[in-house]
């Protein structure tokens, strides 16, 4: 198996604030001031409205030459950048993912396909132009023109503008490893490709829009959460629109451009400011772990999943199983037997022959024989489930799976089975038991283990620790099975699965009211994939499972899931976070406006101002600036998202009330506190 | 602030804790149509209702069904009212002879009623006969309660159905609530009350000549059992114009605690029906909890404010809390108890005159009704405006341990916060913009009883009170053509555009597929939950109402301490 | 849609039947059965006249008797068919006013006594209030004994005597009658 680079190599450790891209967004900032754009965050709408509104106040004072003129133009200019450090927010978020869409762009540079017309022939056309059903050809050294399934053929393909992955992998034509995709490199052999998709739908195209956000369509919990904050939003237009009433009341006239920073100061305007930036850096963090998510809906709905299945081969254990141990049958010399255990599999060029030479090897010391002369080699077939050698001295000898075994030796006799226990035991054990016999004889049996991948139970533990369910998906025999999933630390596992067992267990725990996540690779896989509620593809695998699933591996790594899992959880926790701090917030923002507000009305008031802000002007300018500021300052915190750990909701509920609530208030009683103190030293407020 | 009355409230408490699960597992056992105690009795007399209603028991309603049922009774209960109230001059049981009320006045009383806010305008025991008291007031306390029960009840089978399309019947709901719930425990406490001194007779007033020679006209009336369902169903609105504050509604402190405890009884047992609905008592007690924390808070300060008492009075010599407008009976414990129970509710009975009460007291008042009435709250209203903050509650909480928000296993989507969200907004929109035109014109600032912050308080304390369909007031606030409209109207808005979308809530609930609690999902009934619940209730309410709450009772207070008077 | 219409009109018919008639009359026939003096208004006769309502204070005049709370119900104060508080808040001017002229006219009357009790300078809230504490009780004796020429002792014991403490110790506050201690005062001979 080639080794890829860990995942953890592989999320670039980008700055966050890389020159390159704080300059673009830094200008995008101000293009986004576009009010078609401010329209689609109803949040920020309020505050350029207001921020037009005060401006215009500021510019009558200005040329009338009353009010507070000074003031009115600070206030403005800080809304403005309150308007303008959302937009930077958002800029930002979206210019790490432009970065990489150019460089994906580059390899999209018009390739020339080969395609081959009805009759045979074949026309050199522009690959933009190649539509699904097209059949081309591809030699090497030339750029696979578009996405599409090998149907004749075998080559090495060099995947690395998609994946960053170096080592080539093999694609052949039929079954799982069939996929190829547009952009690839073809390094040795030529194939044959049919085309799967239309121009503009490629897998890098649909990347590209992807990494761009272009497409990005609100998830569902920011649409509820987008709900939220406009409600928020309206309910403060209403407290700071019915003050000014109030006031009068009172015999107070309030000035608009106070008014309009209270209300910009109540309104959510730090989570507002955010939303769209946290949810194109949570696509972000996926893509970085070279998983292609086709929606921000799959990488949320990942966050929920309550079961995760996952293949045993390849994801618990490592593909091959290697034999552990030799028992040899009662009354046999074990000598021999083991000898006859060498000799099997030394044409046997699987990894588990290969493993049983070491280890007969192992136990024979030197006395390591070559195959003799004149030998036959026969196969492991599906149909016999056996492998073995037939002698030049006429002696046969098989080893294979036990029943097949046993069947084998009633050709020669009684076909009695001495290690029929053993047998029993050794898959108990979750090991894979093989009978090997002489002539008809049972000489030993060869217990294949499989070899579990380092650190899984740990992870496993990780996924409990967050509350999912992991079900491991074997065709072992139930035996075997259950004791690999002792081993691995699974919580549960399907033996003896075929297709439509994986497809009944996703029904069935669906219907439970679970949400289930897979992964997969083959065409027998798609269904279970797409009746799953998170399918995960493995970019090896055929077009039909990609097709299926709603996220991709370029990696092809079936763990990968858990990553994604605690993406999407942190995805929405980072944003519930900051909810809660831009709530909490605003108590302090009115301890520090309100005295300022009804100070003039009522001196007594003077009370409320607990901060003892030096100044009605101080205060409400240190609200606003406190209010712009902190938009910038957790500008890291929403793109790399709150800290995640695993643990459960009660726990993670706890912490996060505390840092965020209870933080996100009293944070800012510090802040406006320092900015007060601050603008005195300067005597930038009267 | 003394022991005793601590002990007071501590007793009542007591018994509140004890009451709410015997009645609350009653009432679980009457809405699931389990057989009760008093089915004997009343089995017979609901088959009746149901015979002569023309009502199917089996008729399983849409959350669409339900609220048309529920509009539909409460159109004709309110034309019966006002018609009753606009002709009740020509129709017997008037020995008074008291007139046929002004189609102003009617309108606004049979709103009131209708929404079980029971504003008084009206001056019962001079405007009202024997008959409207009896078969309109009364008779609206039974029906408006058992509509609230019904709601809170079906919005409950909504959140905790397994996967359902039906809340129930709506005409069963209501039939249930009224007579199994509402009527044996008031006429229970009815009977007492005619024990401890509150008339029951249909009589004409009688004059009569005191000793020291004046003469004194003394009321009667149907009052005993009017009063017991008043405070039962958070009802209020009292027999005579002082409400319980005086002798005739409540005249010994036995009585005082008897209605302090009823007022709370409901609203606090059906969080235990909710509970048990849900499966998980847990859940149920999560509220109380909830509900608890906010109750004794509220009670700490409003009895601390009236017990230090007025600093005006303390300058002139006289020392003491704040005694006016409280009877000598309850004191001021006794005063804050009930009237912390009855604005925490939404029943909106006082013992004692809110308008007179200390700054902070009346605030204490005023933020119970702003918070939504969801401590203890209104039959029915109360549970089902709590399980609204537990939506918005869950929603945040759910993200921020990073799932979509689940509530008792039901998915809470766009559409669930939309609903609650379009609940939440109405407080806000029917307490602050009337409040606002009241003061902008000369109508709405004419019947002022005070004058300076408490002016304004009176009026923010009227839309606010309406609006949680309250009823209590600070009744120095007269009425006029403007609010008898505008109130009324707050009324309707705060009662419906409240009910409806919890009801929509529940239907689009109902229909979810309920997902298992693992983990990774927070529970809706730990510790955790409810600091954050109640931490949502406080921050929402205050946000909404700290600047113009800080104009009325806030200011009223640092002005009065810095010696001001208006 | 019109079927929730006729079912709606049925219901209310039937459940103003009930509730509107059948209960309170049948909660007043219990009444009169089991607490008929209470269930007609607690009436307080000496020899045959009905002089007021047990529950219900009532205006007292001149020094002869124990007087009750300020009151705001009616023009005169203790107008059962005008009950209410003066709704005045604690800033007040007019409250304030108002508490000033009763001390004043309080400590004319009972010139050996310094300032009065709280209650006895604020209205109640229903303005029928029959109580008082037995403070402000305490606070009228003098005068009283004095317009009766009673010796003080007996007065004091008699309002002791007429003192109701709380219910099961705990609940409202110890009170006076103002009725009952008068009605026992003109006993008193």
């Amino acid at each position: 198996m080639p080794h890829r680079r860990s995942s953890a190599q592989h999320s670039q450790v980008r700055p966050l604030f890389e020159y390159a891209i704080v300059r673009r967004a830094f200008l995008d900032a101000f293009a986004k001031l576009d009010p078609r754009v401010q329209l689609r965050n109803p949040v920020m709408f309020v505050v350029a409205v207001g921020a037009l509104l005060t401006t215009a106040f500021w510019l009558r004072d200005f040329f009338t030459h009353g009010g507070a003129v000074g003031f009115d133009f600070a206030i403005a200019a800080w809304l403005w950048f309150t308007v303008l450090f959302a937009n930077f927010a958002e800029a930002v978020a979206e210019g790490r993912g432009k970065a990489q869409a150019e460089h994906l762009r580059r390899t999209k540079s018009d390739t020339i396909a080969r395609r081959r017309t009805p009759d045979g022939a074949i026309e050199e056309i522009s690959a933009s132009r190649l539509r699904r059903g097209d059949v081309v050809v591809v030699d090497a050294g030339e750029i696979v023109p578009g996405d599409g399934d090998i149907v004749e053929g075998a080559a090495t393909i060099d995947e690395s503008a998609i994946t960053g992955e170096s080592a080539p992998v093999v694609r052949e034509a039929g079954g799982d490893r069939s996929a190829v995709t547009g952009g690839t490199r073809v390094l040795s052999d030529s194939i044959v490709v049919r085309i799967a998709t239309n121009p503009g739908e490629s897998f890098l195209d649909r990347m590209i829009a992807l990494v761009e956000g272009a497409q990005r369509q609100k998830t569902p919990n920011e649409i509820a959460l987008s709900i939220l904050l406009s409600a928020l939003t309206i309910v403060f237009v209403l407290v700071v629109a019915t003050l000014s009433p109030f006031l009068s009341f009172t015999g107070t006239h309030a000035s608009t451009v106070v008014l309009v920073a209270l209300l910009v100061c109540l309104i959510p305007t730090t989570i507002g400011g955010l939303l769209s930036a946290i949810g194109i850096a949570g696509m972000d963090r996926v893509m970085q772990r070279n998983v292609l998510a086709t929606s921000g809906r799959a990488v949320e709905a990942s966050g929920d999943v309550d079961t995760l299945l996952l293949d045993k081969t390849g994801t618990i254990t490592l593909g091959n199983r290697q034999a552990s141990e030799i028992l040899v049958a009662p009354g046999c010399d074990a000598e021999a037997a083991r000898l006859a255990a060498l000799l099997s599999s030394l044409s046997d060029e699987t990894p588990e022959g290969r493993s049983l030479i070491t280890l007969a090897r192992s136990l024979l010391g030197e006395a390591s024989e070559n195959i003799p002369e004149g030998s036959t080699f026969v196969p492991f077939s599906a149909y016999t489930r056996m492998s073995g050698v037939d002698l030049p001295d006429g002696r046969k000898i098989r080893k294979g799976a036990p029943d097949s075994v046993v069947t084998w030796c009633k050709e020669f006799g009684p076909g009695r089975n001495p290690l029929a226990g053993e047998v029993e035991r050794v898959a108990r054990r979750g090991e894979t038991p093989l009978l090997l016999a002489v002539d008809g004889e049972i000489v030993a049996l060869i217990a294949l283990k499989d070899i579990l991948k380092p650190m899984m139970s740990e992870r496993f533990a990780r996924l409990r620790a967050m509350g999912i369910r992991t079900v491991m998906i074997t065709g072992d025999n139930p035996l075997t099975a259950a004791a690999i999933a002792k081993e691995a630390g699974v919580d549960d596992f399907l033996a003896e699965a075929t297709p439509e067992a994986k497809m009944n267990l996703i029904k069935r725990e669906q219907s439970a009211g679970r949400l289930v996540a897979m992964t997969g690779d083959g065409t027998n896989d798609a269904p279970a994939l797409a009746q799953a509620d998170v399918g995960v593809a493995m970019n090896s695998g055929t077009q039909a499972a990609k097709e299926a699933a709603n996220m991709i591996d370029l990696d092809s790594d079936p763990t990968k899931l858990i990553e994604v899992v605690e993406i999407g959880k942190q995805l929405l926790m980072t944003r519930g976070a900051l909810t809660t701090f831009s709530i909490a917030n605003d108590v302090a923002k009115y301890f520090a406006i309100l005295p300022a507000l009804f100070i003039s009305s009522y001196p007594a008031m003077a009370a409320l101002n607990i901060m003892h802000l030096a100044t009605p002007q101080s205060a409400i300018l240190s609200a606003i600036i406190f209010n712009a500021l902190i938009i910038i300052a957790l500008i890291p915190l929403a793109i790399r998202g709150v800290r995640y750990e695993p643990r459960g909701a009660a726990v993670a509920l706890r912490t996060n009330v505390l840092i965020y609530g209870l933080g996100g208030v009293i944070v800012p009683f510090v802040g406006i506190k320092a900015i007060d103190l601050l603008l005195q030293a300067l005597h930038l407020a009267g | 602030m003394s022991l005793t009355g601590w002990l007071q409230a501590a007793l009542v408490f007591g018994a509140l804790l004890a009451l709410t699960k015997p009645l609350g597992s009653y009432m679980f056992a009457v809405f699931t149509g389990r057989r009760t105690r008093l089915s004997p009795v009343l089995a017979p007399v609901e088959a009746a209702i149901y015979r002569l209603g023309g009502v199917g028991v089996d008729d399983e309603m849409s959350w669409q069904r339900y609220t048309f049922a529920m509009l539909a009774f409460s159109a004709i209960s309110f034309f019966y009212l006002f018609v009753l109230l606009l002709v009740q001059g020509w129709l017997p049981l008037n020995p008074q002879h008291f007139p046929n009320l002004s189609p102003g006045l009617a309108w606004n009383t049979a709103i009131s009623f209708l929404t079980n806010t029971n504003w008084q305008f009206y001056a019962g025991e001079s405007t009202l006969s024997y008959l409207s008291q009896m078969a309109g007031l009364a008779w609206h306390n039974f029906v408006s309660a058992g509509v609230g029960i019904a709601i809170a009840i079906a919005v409950v089978r909504g959140i905790t159905a397994k996967t359902a399309t039906t809340l129930g019947s709506f005409w069963v709901d209501l039939t249930r609530a009224c007579l199994y719930v509402l009527l044996p425990i008031s006429a229970a406490l009815a009977i007492v009350y005619v024990a401890q001194g509150i008339p029951q007779n249909f009589t004409p007033y009688r004059t009569v000549a005191t000793i020291s020679g004046g003469r004194q006209t003394i009321t009667g009336g149907p009052m005993a059992s009017q009063e017991a369902i008043k405070d039962l169903g958070t009802n209020g609105g009292g027999f005579v114009n002082a409400n319980s504050a005086s002798p005739n509604e409540n005249p010994t402190p036995l009585t005082n605690v008897l209605e302090v405890l009823s007022i709370l009884l409901i609203g606090a047992s059906l969080t235990y029906t909710y509970g048990k609905m849900a499966g998980d008592t847990g859940q149920g007690w999560a509220l109380f909890a909830a509900m608890s924390v906010l109750f004794v808070i509220g009670f700490g300060v409003m009895y601390h404010a009236e017990a230090a008492g007025n600093p005006l009075l303390h300058h002139l010599g006289v020392r003491g809390g704040n005694m006016v407008g409280k009877e000598s009976r309850f004191g001021i414990a006794g005063s804050a108890l009930f009237d912390e129970a009855s604005t925490a509710t939404s029943c909106g009975a006082v013992n004692a005159m809110l308008d007179s009460f200390m700054p902070l007291g009346g605030l204490v008042a005023m933020v119970n009704l702003q918070l939504g009435e969801v401590v203890f709250g209104g039959v029915g209203s109360g549970l089902y405006g709590m399980l609204e903050f537990v939506v918005l509650t869950v929603f945040i909480a759910g993200l921020m341990v990073g799932r979509t928000p689940e509530l008792l296993g039901k998915k809470i989507e766009r559409r669930e916060v939309q609903l609650a969200l379009l609940a939440f907004l109405v407080t806000p929109l029917m307490v602050l913009v009337p409040t606002a035109i009241a003061v902008l014109i000369p109508a709405g600032t004419a019947t002022l009883g005070n004058s300076g912050p408490h002016g304004f308080s009176e009026i923010l304390y009227a839309f606010t009170s309406a609006n949680a369909n309250n009823g209590s007031a600070f009744a120095g606030l007269g009425d006029n053509r403007f609010f008898n409209i505008s109130t009324g109207i707050v009324m309707f808005f705060g009662r419906f555009f409240m009910a409806i979308p919890l009801l929509a809530l529940a239907g689009s609930l109902a229909e979810k597929k309920k997902v298992v609690a693992g983990r990774g999902t927070f529970s809706t009934s730990s510790t955790t939950f409810v600091v954050l619940l109640i931490g949502t209730i406080l921050i929402v309410g205050a946000l909404t109402f700290l600047p113009v709450d800080a104009l009325g009772p806030i200011a009223d207070h640092y002005l009065l301490h810095s010696g001001r008077t208006f | 849609m019109s079927k929730h219409f006729w079912t709606a009109l049925r219901m209310t018919a039937i459940s103003v039947v009930i509730f509107g008639f059948c209960y309170p009359i049948a909660i007043w026939g219990i009444g009169r059965a089991a607490f008929s003096w209470q269930s007609s208004g607690s009436y307080v006769r000496v020899g045959d006249r009905i002089v007021g309502s047990a529950i219900v204070g009532q205006l007292w005049r001149g020094a002869r008797y124990f007087h009750g709370r300020p009151s705001a119900a009616g023009k005169e104060g203790y107008d059962p068919t005008a009950t209410g508080g003066s709704n005045l808040g604690p800033d007040s001017k007019i409250l304030l006013a108002r508490e000033v002229r009763s001390i004043a006219r309080l400590q004319r009357s009972n010139p050996t006594v310094g300032t009065p009790p709280v209650d006895l300078v604020t209205d109640s809230g229903s303005g029928i209030d029959p109580d008082i504490s037995p403070a402000d009780a305490r606070y009228q004796a003098p005068r009283v004994a004095a317009a009766r020429k009673l010796a003080l002792d007996r007065v004091l014991a008699l309002i002791s005597k007429e003192t109701h403490g709380r219910t099961l110790g705990i609940l409202g506050e110890p009170r006076i009658n103002v009725l009952a201690l008068n009605l026992a005062l003109d006993r008193l001979r």
